[in-house]
């Protein structure tokens, strides 16, 4: 359960979000919509602390986390797979879902390597082979395995399906809904219209900084003015 | 030289090459995790050393006592080093770069001054070790049994270093960390114990490399600084954050030293070629080739853009007017000073002016070129001893002021067109290894330079040499070079120079050469810090090797720093300060070095932006207050 109220972001004197508001229930998909530098990153980035908010208020599962530090709120169960990926390229995959590995948590998916190569096969496949040496979907599933490790109860996905080929974004569209079975929340961003409709249950537009648009995916799907107006390029 | 003395001698630099590349692994550890430089590492190692000596003097000489002293030596510097990162390191991590290097120097003047107070100046010579006292016979020569377990030491901490690395969580958390640690941050790695640990794990290695010493080499008070230059070179020519490189350079500089003494003295076509001279610099040389052929190291790999950056510099804004008044009344008061003063506040101050320049041109480089400068001091160096060389030749002392800034500048040219080719720390370690050479060259060359005695007699032309008159050259001097570094930053070269300093792409994008830019500003720093090294050396009437020594080039950074690299005068107020501390507390107090460490140290943890920063910081604060506020 992650709830956010009234968020201000700011890199330095720019200021980015503004009172951004919005949350995510257990078992739900939610997708953040937005053009490119909507802000999408940075509320992302706000809620796992790796930039501090100026203000406003994240819960996560009824605790205030906008004060923690990065690995604090992972170790609450929160997950965050970033936009660039940023696998450890001197690591094999093993070793990067290493990283990621945090003990059982009660009401959350446990998750091991063998469970994790079921949902991804390939990356069973080259368990030695370094996170240099992959291509970028493959990269792309190994950033979500290794943050599954953690065991998370709601996952924070930027942008998955950016730069993947069809074949694969349909497979990242698998897996999403193969993780809300597992009765995790997910929370994405995402420019893609087409591959939310996919798998979010409900949707968030943003645009420079501000949530201007809140409903079910179904409404927005059916609001052709609303997706003219904010995500049109 | 015979098959026989080759061996010997190889087997020589694989003995020396194990406590160099513990020590060197360390750092390097340290560096890669934490991404601070740490100047301290060589003080580690010789904590570990003396150490070692009290214990095996407590213990006794015996097995038991003497690798059980060996052992606990360098766990108490790993403790040490555990405590250093968890009280110092921790509140500076987000400081800049230059701010912790500077913390960590202020450690290797109170751990330098402790060791004073605990041991003494004298050298201390350990027992040998039991059981390896004696030597073996190799291909007909004595070899000792001690170097065969360093040889052995060497790659069997490299095995365990790689399996800790490799085969435990720690160490997957550890190169993980090294790569991006804000995303190990991010999938719950708590970065705090894992410093700590990696701290203390390199303090472990520097602690052994110099308890291991102790049969071979005796403790004493200058090992500090040798160290650490030894380990920032195999560091950097092995490629930052790696220990596999790190023992590869190892090895290699350490059989090249080796090679060096043995061949000794070579006649050639006449002329003697000294090998044993040679190895004071060889590895500095060895340094400059690496780095221009492969400028990441041997096994290094490009540096990337640290990840979470500060924030951005501010622009350098025109100076206001008060600024400017209280300039010229500054330069107003300085000239007055003669009237009312005379004798050793006004040696004192010539002191300090000519600090001053030097500090503003290391500045020059370091501020809006971008480029740190561990070496400066050649620089100031060359200008004494250009000076002071061409005074001794016959010529006049006002032919002199012109030619030991030339001299200066000309170094520079040779120098900075390598130095420009590199960036970052490893532009830092060139410049270092520059001035080590220029300093060994100096310090050698006994016929012309007068080698470690240094010239003397070389004072200044008769209608200068009253103090006060001296005292108006060295203010003309002075503050004109200050002036016209200050003008040429607000000249389309200064401006030029930061855009590239700030996107070298972009920069590159709108016909900027980034470089011939930077290598200009290289020269004219060079200048000016070459005019400050002849106002001093005639001044002082004497040059000395020191001038130009490590510890100078140190000095210019801490200058530069305590002022604050953000602001444009901050480097005059950190040159007064500094010099009038060394001079003042020097003369009142046996451990002013501690008592300056400690300074630094406090004024580092209190204003982690330099002092003129922080009274800058403070002023905008209370005019943005100030407006702020309802009429
Ligand atoms: N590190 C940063 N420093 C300064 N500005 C940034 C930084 N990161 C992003 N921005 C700015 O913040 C805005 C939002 O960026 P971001 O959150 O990355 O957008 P999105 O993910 O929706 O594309 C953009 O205008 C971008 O330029
Ligand atoms: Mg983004």
């Amino acid at each position: 359960m992650l709830e956010v109220s009234a968020l201000n972001t700011a890199y330095g004197r720019a200021h980015i979000l503004f009172d951004v508001a919005l949350d995510a229930r257990p078992g739900e998909v939610v997708v953040l919509l937005g053009r490119n530098g909507a802000g999408k990153s940075t509320t992302l980035k706000s809620l796992i602390g790796l930039v501090r908010p100026l203000s406003g208020e994240i819960r996560f599962n009824g605790r205030r986390i906008d004060r923690l530090q990065p690995y604090q709120v992972a170790r609450l169960g929160l997950g965050y797979v970033p936009e660039e990926r940023r696998i450890f390229a001197d690591l094999s995959v093993m070793e990067n879902l290493e990283v990621g590995r945090q003990p059982r948590r009660d009401g959350a998916a446990f998750w091991t390597p063998e469970r994790l190569f079921e949902l991804f096969p390939n990356l069973g496949r080259m368990k030695e082979r370094g996170g240099g040496r992959m291509s970028g979907g493959e990269q792309q599933m190994l950033t979500i395995a290794r943050t599954l490790m953690g065991n998370p109860s709601t996952v924070l996905l930027d942008e998955p399906s950016e730069g993947l080929s069809p074949l694969i974004v349909e497979q990242m569209a698998a897996t999403i809904r193969d993780l809300k079975r597992e009765g995790l929340c997910v929370l994405l961003s995402e420019q893609n219209l087409h591959f939310s409709e996919l798998v979010a249950d409900r949707a968030y537009i943003i645009e420079t900084g501000q949530i201007r648009y809140s409903g079910t995916m179904a409404e927005l799907s059916a609001d052709e003015a609303v997706r003219e107006q904010y995500l049109s390029v | 030289m015979t098959a026989a003395a080759i061996l010997i001698q190889f087997l020589n630099g694989l003995a020396s090459a194990s406590s160099l590349f513990l020590v060197a692994a360390g750092l390097s550890l340290i560096f890669g995790v934490t991404r601070i430089v740490n100047f301290a590492h060589g003080s580690l190692y010789m904590l570990g050393t003396y150490i070692a000596y009290s214990l095996i003097e407590h213990f006794g000489r015996g097995p038991l006592g003497f690798w059980g002293a060996v052992l606990l030596a360098g766990l108490i510097v790993a403790a040490f080093g555990a405590l250093v990162e968890i009280f110092l390191l921790r509140r500076i991590y987000a400081a800049p770069e230059l701010l912790q290097l500077l913390a960590t120097f202020a450690l290797v003047l109170i751990v330098k001054d402790f060791a004073l107070w605990v041991w003494g100046p004298e050298d201390l010579l350990g027992p040998r070790a039991p059981g390896l006292g004696g030597a073996v016979e190799i291909a007909g020569r004595q070899f000792p049994e001690y170097d065969l377990f360093l040889i052995v030491l060497g790659p069997l901490v490299l095995a365990i270093l790689w399996a800790i690395l490799t085969r435990t969580r720690w160490g997957t958390l550890v190169r993980a960390a090294t790569e991006d640690r804000e995303m190990a941050g991010a999938l719950g790695v708590n970065q705090k114990w894992l410093f700590t640990g990696v701290f203390a794990l390199g303090s472990l290695l520097a602690g052994l490399g110099g308890s291991v010493q102790i049969p071979r080499e005796p403790a004493n008070l200058f090992m500090d600084l040798s160290v650490i230059s030894d380990a920032f070179v195999v560091v950097v020519v092995g490629g930052l954050g790696s220990i596999g490189g790190a023992f590869l350079a190892a090895l290699l500089i350490a059989e090249i030293k080796a090679f060096c003494i043995g061949i000794g003295d070579v006649t050639w076509f006449g002329h003697v070629l000294s090998f044993s001279k040679l190895t004071l610099v060889v590895e500095f040389i060895v340094m400059a080739v690496v780095l221009v052929i492969r400028p990441w190291g041997l096994l290094g790999r490009q540096q990337s853009v640290p990840r979470s950056s500060g924030a951005a510099e501010a622009p350098l804004a025109l100076p206001s007017r008060t600024a400017v008044q209280a300039l010229v009344a500054l330069l107003a008061a300085l000239a007055l000073v003669p009237v009312f003063f005379s004798g050793y506040a006004l040696v004192l101050l010539i002191d300090i002016m000519v600090f001053a320049l030097f500090s503003v041109s290391l500045y020059f480089i370091m501020g809006p070129g971008g480029m740190h400068s561990f070496g400066h001091a050649a620089y100031f160096g060359l200008g004494a001893y250009g000076a002071g060389l061409i005074v001794k030749s016959g010529a006049a002392m006002e032919v002199g002021l012109l030619a030991g800034p030339l001299l200066a500048g000309i170094g520079a040219l040779v120098f900075g067109w390598f130095c420009v080719r590199l960036s970052g720390v490893y532009l830092a370690m060139l410049t270092l290894a520059f001035a080590q050479i220029a300093w060994s060259v100096v310090f050698q060359w006994d016929a012309v330079t007068g080698g470690s005695n240094g010239l003397i007699g070389i004072w200044p032309a008769p209608w200068l040499a009253s103090k006060t008159a001296y005292y108006y050259l060295a203010l003309a001097g002075c503050a004109t070079g200050i002036f016209v570094l200050w003008r040429i930053l607000y000249a389309p070269f200064g401006y030029a120079l930061r855009a590239g300093r700030d996107s070298p792409l972009r920069a590159d994008a709108i016909g900027i050469d980034v470089r011939s830019r930077q290598w200009g500003a290289f020269v004219i720093a060079g200048l000016a810090a070459g005019l400050a090294g002849s106002l001093s050396a005639f001044s002082k009437g004497s040059i000395s090797p020191e001038s130009m020594a490590v510890p100078r080039s140190v000095d210019g950074l801490v200058m530069v720093l305590l002022g604050g690299i953000q602001n444009l005068t901050g480097p005059v107020w950190g040159a007064a300060l500094f010099t009038w501390l060394q001079d003042a507390v020097a003369r009142e107090i046996d451990y002013w070095r501690a008592v300056l460490g400690a300074v630094i140290l406090a004024l580092v943890l209190a204003f982690p932006q330099g002092i003129a920063g922080y009274i800058g910081q403070f002023i905008e604060s209370r005019r943005v207050k100030s407006a702020g506020a309802p009429a």
